[in-house]
């Protein structure tokens, strides 16, 4: 019998990083084929600012932005490059029109590295010269670089079991009967063949698709050859060909769009009622990427060294095992609490969505927010069903404009979320917003502030705006609109300049590289004479017309107070530097003594050498230290 | 910390019409006056009872008048006596008069603080009265800086089903409703908000929402012997830093580099180094523009929420933000700010800033800000359009008809009962019941976790009287149909790895005759269980399972850990279902190698039964 007894009844696990994080399990194996023949190196050029771009110039930019995003997002996933209809070749097989683009020190299939992005992003300016493009398909020839090249992918894609990662095969090109010169008998056998070559490596788990470039003049027609190729029915093939873009900025949107696949966080049970209980699949659309966690090396050898945690008895010294006990002071005296009751405390509810009920939009405020949303969308895969009661509830909410309040049991952290009903949205570039709903997790009372009501006086009475303060505001308002804007259409500065100092430093390179702040607001625009007017009209409005001369004389006042201020602050470094006189610090440091020391005392050392006070002991020390040299 | 303190008094309304609510009354103050004890360990609380049948407060004797009022605690430091007296409050005899009460409430915090501690006075009345009565008398006196919380147990017509509405929507919200933790806010920024480098208002920012955590218990050590009266008991956490090479060499701070992944590299970089070339952008909240509300979806809010607030005592301020959020109201605009709230922060923040009108006269207008997400942080994944499903997915008119009436009924906002489940009403059940656990661990340190107190099962669970038309949820089950997919195979292994066996009997009993080898029995039973659980969680009608007898340890130990784990909820019905079963721990005479004796497992279901009564 063919069971595996560790895995019959998988314990679907939640925990707080599940919401933030996917399971390494869930990598993806990719190769990416572009199409090099000279077909896709003829200019794109229906508009003045696009011309010059070519098809191949496109599939290059999204592969290398794809391989970008891998190294900011931390995947896992891993990737092969590899062109067909080229003059050289490069593959384990020595196939013909095939060339695998790699660099050193990596495996032909593996996660992206400085090295590769920086070759790849280069690559392009050579690759007539050193690669070169040559289509050799043609009547007489027997070559069959389709063929070829689905095979050495294939190849590539032998590594890695299936279990642990999905693989793929992305196919850029811009030929859509790339067997058309040929005809008769050997057409047909060629298409057979390629077609075959493809079902055989679909059969081995392999899924293909197909990214299609198409030009103003002339749609990708999938019906000609790719259709046998992906096994497509006849429904997709109609939603295939209208994807196909009209506009260059469309269809890179597209690319991007295409290139990842969705990944689940996990299946979640949704019970609308006692007894109906539907099948739902969550997604996080929306997560914040943050730059990786630092890893301690040794400065020597730079290998990684490994943290050890160990727990010492206050009271005896005495080295533990981690406790199993916590406890908690209250009236002057320690309650404990054992692990699993803590756990308990927490489990308040079966871990499944569970509906409450629904309200009007509007109740939702926009303080009603905490952590990022997820997405859900109905599955029908485990639940026959499920699908058809979340459209027709999310057409009932959409209808009469409410959102879902529904309890959330997960153990890590229980909690009452919003689901508002999404409805599709789409544009030339294809769908911009899915159709599902989005969970929006709520706050507690205890989560909530009230800042605001701290300041009650009569004063706000007097600071309510007259109508024509609002008609100025209104006016501003108006004239800085930006029209166009989408949500995070600004990379994150703080990332990018991250990651580009890695790669430098990678690379050892010298010049570190510019990264371009695209949050910081548009200088010019802002100057325009409207905005301008607009601006000083508003201002004077709310604050009169002698604001800057009054503010003038006010700084002028705190600064004579600041005078006073300044003489305090000195005095207390003065103080601080006779304190710090009394310790032999180079002393104290060279014998690891600096941390018997109080933090009021590290800060005698501080304030007198005019250091920063900020951070924990730890930061205190280190500072100390790198003052004195050591 | 003075500067935190807070000065709270309770005006408890204890005459005949509270009666049914008292015992209510009395859990709610005693939450209160324990979380004090823990987060507020320096403030002052006072009680005063009214429609008690004596009179005994200061006005009455000075001035005469205010009777059936008796000051039960004068102002104090928070302590323990107090919880003792507030769960045991006496039974009054007279409609109390809660106008006076509030005089001799705000006697006491004058008399004690003068005006010395403007706006940190509170006075909390629990009592039944009409709402707009309290709703005027809580604006003055705010005027006069003292903060009016008022609970108001609901005026019902028939007095017949009052004890069901006061715990079916007060007792939750008034939980909520109750601040008992005062945290003093602190700012995260202060400055300017840059219209343009000419135009700036000051304004403070504060956090709106903050997620308050499960409270820190610390790691307790029982080394200590027993006679050290001074023992502290904690454990300190040391962290060294191994070499891979040499693992029994602690490598010291100073020979330590930071590295970063870069893909699969890990690069080194000295700090100097980093912090020479770290993105390092100004202080500063700027102004990118106005866009219409409708571009900023809902759901694109990422983190907690800020909340704008003019400079205090700065009428410019107040004016420009209030024109602005009015503006932004009136043309349905909202502001996109992009915001560095410190000197030295290594990263940048964009966002949304919508307006907040004030719904009072002395609070000023101000704005909410909430985070909205990079590039980086969007994965645009592709759904399938619900129009390109098979007709067979979508829904027919009748049971559009059913979804319909379905949303219609579960109406959270119901006319004339007030928001239920409103976020800023609805405590956080999990600290809630940590408290009360707490208490009574405090005082019996082996009582076992108690299960969901009802008033609390309100967040968890739906609300009964919202369905109590019954066809309209028939109408909905009738309509639709659900089935299991039947040729899902237990062990097939899904993309995500969530697909639950559907077979799990019959691979269970394929375990258990297996006779290579016993560890196919421990194994099977292990599964069994991770399966059984799985059925608690995802439904309230379990089924009963199979028992074997052949590892009864294995076997019992499970039985008692399900028990434990769930006799809290209300899978009762399970429990029930499997002592109806004769399903009991595997006893000695069944097994020898069994750890249960016959009266354990004779008596094991009963026990349950009863002890979940």
């Amino acid at each position: 019998m063919d069971i595996d007894p560790e895995d019959l009844f998988r314990d679907d696990s939640d925990s707080d990083s599940e919401l933030f994080q996917e399971r390494e399990a869930n990598k993806e194996l990719v190769v990416y084929l572009i199409d090099a023949s000279p077909r896709m190196f003829v200019p794109f050029s229906q508009h003045e600012d696009e011309k010059g771009e070519t098809h191949f110039h496109i599939a290059v930019n999204c592969v290398l932005q794809s391989l970008k995003t891998q190294i900011i997002s931390r995947s896992y996933d891993e990737v092969a490059i590899c062109f067909f209809n080229t003059k050289e070749k490069k593959n384990l097989q020595d196939l013909t029109g095939v060339y695998v683009f790699n660099v050193v020190d990596r495996e032909s299939l593996d996660r992206a590295t400085a090295g590769l992005i920086k070759e790849f992003s280069i690559m392009e300016e050579s690759f007539l010269n050193k690669i070169g493009s040559c289509y050799s398909i043609f009547p007489g020839s027997k070559e069959n670089t389709i063929y070829n090249s689905l095979w050495v992918a294939q190849a590539l894609l032998r590594k890695g079991s299936l279990k642990t990662a999905s693989k793929r095969i992305l196919m850029f090109t811009n030929e859509d009967d790339p067997f058309g010169s040929i005809s008769g008998v050997l057409h047909r056998d060629m298409i057979k063949t390629t077609t075959q070559r493809a079902k055989d490596a679909q059969d081995l788990g392999i899924s293909i698709e197909l990214l299609p470039l198409s030009r103003p003049d002339g749609k990708f027609d999938v019906s000609k050859f790719y259709v046998g190729l992906l096994g497509l029915e006849s429904k997709e093939i109609s939603h295939f060909v209208s994807s196909a873009g009209e506009r260059l900025e469309d269809m890179k949107d597209q690319l991007k769009k295409r290139m990842f696949n969705k990944r689940k966080v996990k299946t979640l049970a949704f019970l609308i009622s006692d007894g109906i209980s539907i099948e739902v699949n969550s997604y996080a659309l929306i997560r914040p990427t943050v730059p990786g966690a630092v890893t301690w090396l040794d400065s020597v050898s730079n290998l990684p060294l490994k943290p050890e945690r160990s727990f010492i008895c206050d009271d005896t010294g005495a080295l533990l095992q981690e406790p199993a006990k916590r406890f908690f002071t209250y009236k002057g005296e320690k309650v404990l609490f054992s692990v699993d009751e803590l756990s308990e405390i927490k489990r308040l509810a079966p871990n499944c969505l569970r509906l409450l009920g629904f309200k009007p939009l509007d109740y939702l405020k926009d303080y009603h927010n905490l952590r990022p949303s997820t997405f859900i969308f109905p599955s029908d895969e485990e639940i026959f069903g499920s699908t058809r009661i979340f459209i027709a509830l999310h057409r009932s909410m959409l209808r009469l404009r409410r959102f879902a309040v529904a309890f959330c049991g997960s153990s890590a952290r229980p909690q009452l979320v919003a689901l508002i009903a999404q409805e599709e949205i789409s544009n030339s570039s294809g769908q911009v917003e899915p159709p599902g709903m989005h969970m929006i997790y709520l706050p507690y009372s205890d989560d909530i502030r009230y800042p605001e009501e701290h300041y009650l006086n009569d004063d706000a009475i007097a600071s309510r705006p007259t109508d024509d303060q609002i008609r100025k505001a209104s006016a501003l308002l108006k004239r800085i609109d930006l029209k166009n804007f989408s949500v995070c259409q600004f990379s994150n500065p703080a990332l990018q300049r991250h990651y580009s100092i890695l790669q430098a430093i990678a690379l050892d390179e010298d010049e570190m590289p510019e990264v371009k702040d695209e949050t910081l607001p548009d200088e010019e625009g802002m100057a325009r004479p409207g905005i301008v007017r607009a601006l000083e009209d508003f201002k004077a409005a709310v604050y009169g017309e002698n604001h800057d001369q009054e503010e003038a004389a006010s700084i002028a006042s705190k600064e004579a107070s600041a005078g006073l201020a300044s003489k305090k602050r000195k005095a207390i470094a003065d103080a601080a530097t006779q304190e710090s006189a009394n310790y032999n610090w180079v002393d104290l440091a060279d014998n690891g003594k600096l941390k018997d020391l109080t933090v009021v005392e590290l800060k005698y050392y501080l304030t007198a050498h005019n250091l920063p006070l900020a951070g924990k002991k730890e930061a205190l020390i280190s500072r100390i230290l790198s003052h004195l040299g050591k | 910390m003075a500067r935190n303190k807070e000065s709270l008094t309770l005006l408890l309304d204890i005459g005949p019409s509270m009666h049914n609510a008292l015992p209510d009354v009395e859990k709610i103050c005693s939450i209160l006056v324990q979380k004090k004890l823990i987060y507020g360990w320096n403030d002052d609380v006072g009680v005063v009872l009214f429609g008690t049948e004596e009179t005994d407060n200061d006005l009455a004797k000075q001035v005469g008048g205010y009777d059936h009022i008796v000051v039960l605690n004068g102002i104090s430091t928070v302590n323990r006596n107090l919880l003792g007296t507030l769960k045991k409050l006496p039974r009054g005899t007279v409609a109390g008069d809660f106008l006076d009460a509030i005089v001799v409430g705000m006697d006491l915090l004058i008399k004690k603080f003068g005006t010395t501690n403007k706006g940190k006075m509170r006075l909390c009345l629990i009592t039944m009265l009409k709402e707009d009565q309290v709703g005027i008398i809580s604006e003055q006196m705010k005027s006069h800086g003292i903060k009016l919380d008022c609970i108001i147990t609901r005026m019902s017509s028939g007095m017949a089903d009052q004890k069901i509405l006061v715990e079916n929507d007060s007792l939750l919200s008034l939980l909520g409703a109750l601040r008992t933790r005062n945290i003093s806010p602190v700012t995260v920024f202060r400055g300017d908000l840059e219209l343009s480098s000419k135009m700036k208002i000051k304004i403070w920012v504060y956090k709106k929402t903050s997620e308050e955590r499960f409270p820190t218990l610390k790691k307790y050590s029982d080394k200590a012997p027993a006679s050290d009266r001074f023992a502290t008991h904690e454990v300190k956490v040391d962290f060294e830093y191994k070499s891979l090479e040499d693992p029994s060499r602690n490598v010291p701070p100073e020979q330590r580099i930071r590295g970063y992944r870069y893909g699969p590299q890990i690069i080194p970089v000295s700090s100097d180094q980093w912090e020479a070339v770290k993105f390092k952008p100004e202080k500063s909240v700027k102004l990118l523009g106005f866009t219409d509300a409708s571009n900023i979806m809902r759901h694109y809010f990422l983190k907690e929420v800020y909340a704008f607030i003019p400079e205090p005592g700065n009428k410019k301020a107040g004016v420009a933000v209030s024109s602005i959020a009015r503006a932004m109201r009136e043309t349905n605009k909202v502001a996109l700010l992009r915001c560095v709230w410190r000197q030295g922060q290594g990263s940048v923040t964009v966002g949304v800033l919508t307006p907040n009108i004030s719904s009072m006269d002395t609070m000023p207008d101000s704005f909410y800000f909430n985070v909205l997400p990079f590039a980086e942080d969007v994965r645009e994944f592709q759904f399938p359009s619900f129009s390109s499903f098979p007709s067979s997915w979508q829904p027919t008119e009748q049971q559009q008809d059913a979804a319909d009436n379905l949303v219609k009924m579960l109406d959270l906002v119901p006319y004339g009962r007030g928001e239920i489940l409103m976020p800023d009403m609805t405590p956080n059940p999990v600290l809630e019941r940590f408290f009360r656990f707490l208490e009574l661990k405090s005082t019996k340190p082996d009582s076992e976790v108690p299960p969901l107190d009802t008033s609390l099962r309100a967040v968890t669970e739906p609300d009964p009287d919202l369905s109590e038309n019954k066809s309209v949820l028939a109408d909905f089950r009738g309509c639709f149909e659900l089935k299991h997919n039947p040729k899902l195979r237990p062990t097939r292994r899904g993309e995500g790895g969530e697909n639950r066996g559907y077979f799990p009997i019959e691979d269970f009993e394929a375990m258990i005759a297996r006779r290579d080898g016993s560890e196919w029995v421990v194994r099977g039973i292990r599964s069994m269980k991770i399966y059984i659980s799985d059925l608690l969680e995802n439904s309230y009608e379990g089924t009963p399972t199979p028992r074997p007898s052949t590892e009864p340890e294995e076997f019992n130990q499970f039985l008692r850990e399900i028990f434990q784990r769930w006799k809290a909820t209300d899978l009762r019905g399970f429990f029930e279902m499997v002592a109806s079963k004769n399903i009991s721990l595997i006893s000695k005479t069944e097994a020898a190698d069994s750890d249960a004796t016959d009266s354990e497992a004779r008596s094991f279901p009963a026990k349950i039964y009863f002890s979940s009564q």
